[in-house]
């Protein structure tokens, strides 16, 4: 089975959804972005979602998911690159994504990021 | 019951005076105005009559399905809809065809002395002369409303238009009722120039809505939440007082989408959140540049 690959940047989680998610990919990524964090215990999780154009209320979900437990385990995450197709689909859903940070592009992310963590 | 009928031969022998009557008879009931030359009123009658003569002529008075109708019913069309963008009204296009009753009907009476025989023409051309008048207000109508739903589209697409103010800040100022339709529009022309200029901020100003009510204000939120899940702050401005007594009184909950009064405000805060901001130069500086 595929995987979505997790990289290590700095101080950073780097994850980058190049394919079309299907439920079964995301919820391995759930598994293994949690993992992860533990392990490498980083503080940050960057999840760039640029290429991905379809979305269905089960990986809004997801995304919500993971924000969620980053945040428990002590990890800021932002969502970056999210297309305007995705964007208003996600609203129509009804899925608003309270808790998740995000940005427009992986540059301004970062400085999120880097701005959220000097601030613990 | 198909007793051949003298219309076509009428027509054809009193073409010229039928016609001088007709063009009399629309000019006293005044209906033509002077959106359209005598010239071109004249030409179109004239091969309205020699039309309806060739189609009477081969029959099938009853039957405007029918194909030899189809000349006249495609000058009616041309005439209809040149009119109903000359800015006609309902009742002067449809004069056009009704006022022939009166000069037709009057040969009719000159021709044929059998009573039984006058009936007849005069019932089968008054049915004819119905059916083509109310073709002729119904593809009046049609051209009115295709001419309608184009404005409309035109008028979504110009009330629409996103500025960039600022690097990183772009506004949006809308005019007009919020509907679904339009606030479509507007999110994704909105979402589509955030991604294309690469902004954070968005002003969206309300000074040139009318009325607020639960479902313009749901609007609204749903482009926030759809800006912000991409990443943008928006701000929403314009906000006059009356609107937001009725907010408050609709009981419409913002959450936390920053409003401001005035576009300069919204503007100020933009710029606050882009580290920018914007100063009087220094007394010496100025002094210097006299």
């Amino acid at each position: 089975m595929d995987r979505i690959p997790i990289l290590r940047m700095g101080e950073c989680l780097l994850v980058t959804i190049q394919v079309d998610m299907h439920d079964q990919l995301a919820l391995a990524l759930q598994d293994d972005l949690t993992s992860a964090i533990t392990k490498q215990r980083t503080r940050a999780v960057l999840i760039d979602i640029s290429a991905l154009v379809m979305v269905d209320s089960f990986i809004g979900r997801m995304l919500a998911n993971i924000s969620a437990m980053s945040k428990i385990l002590d990890a800021e995450t932002v969502v970056v690159g999210m297309q305007p197709a995705v964007a208003i689909t996600l609203v129509e859903l009804g899925l608003q994504l309270p808790g998740v940070r995000t940005a427009l592009n992986v540059d301004q992310g970062m400085k999120l990021l880097r701005r959220a963590l000097r601030a613990t | 019951m198909n007793t051949p009928t003298t219309i076509p031969q009428m027509i054809e022998n009193h073409r010229d005076s039928l016609l001088a009557d007709w063009l009399q008879e629309q000019a006293t009931i005044g209906s033509q105005r002077l959106l359209i030359s005598d010239a071109e009123l004249r030409q179109q009658c004239l091969d309205f009559l020699r039309l309806l003569q060739e189609a009477t002529a081969s029959g099938g008075m009853k039957d405007m399905n029918s194909p030899q109708w189809d000349r006249v019913k495609e000058l009616l069309e041309s005439v209809a809809t040149s009119r109903a963008q000359q800015g006609f009204s309902p009742t002067e296009v449809a004069t056009f065809v009704f006022s022939l009753k009166k000069p037709l009907f009057g040969r009719l009476r000159q021709d044929i002395r059998d009573v039984e025989n006058l009936g007849r023409e005069i019932w089968a051309g008054t049915e004819m002369i119905d059916r083509l008048g109310l073709y002729t207000a119904e593809v009046y109508q049609k051209a009115r409303d295709e001419t309608i739903s184009r404005q409309q589209a035109e008028m979504l697409e110009l009330s629409t238009p996103v500025v960039n103010l600022w690097e990183g800040i772009l506004a949006l100022p809308l005019i007009g009722t919020l509907d679904s339709s339009r606030t479509q529009v507007v999110m994704e022309t909105l979402l589509q120039k955030i991604v294309d200029t690469g902004s954070t901020v968005a002003i969206i100003d309300i000074t040139g809505v009318p009325t607020v009510d639960t479902l313009v204000a749901q609007h609204l939120l749903k482009t926030v939440t759809a800006a912000r899940l991409m990443g943008a702050d928006c701000i929403i401005s314009g906000i006059r007082p009356q609107i937001a007594q009725t907010i408050v009184h609709l009981g419409v909950e913002l959450g936390d989408v920053a409003t401001k009064a005035s576009l300069a405000d919204a503007f100020q805060l933009a710029l606050k959140r882009a580290g920018l901001e914007i100063r009087r130069p220094a007394a010496s500086a100025l002094a210097g540049e006299d």
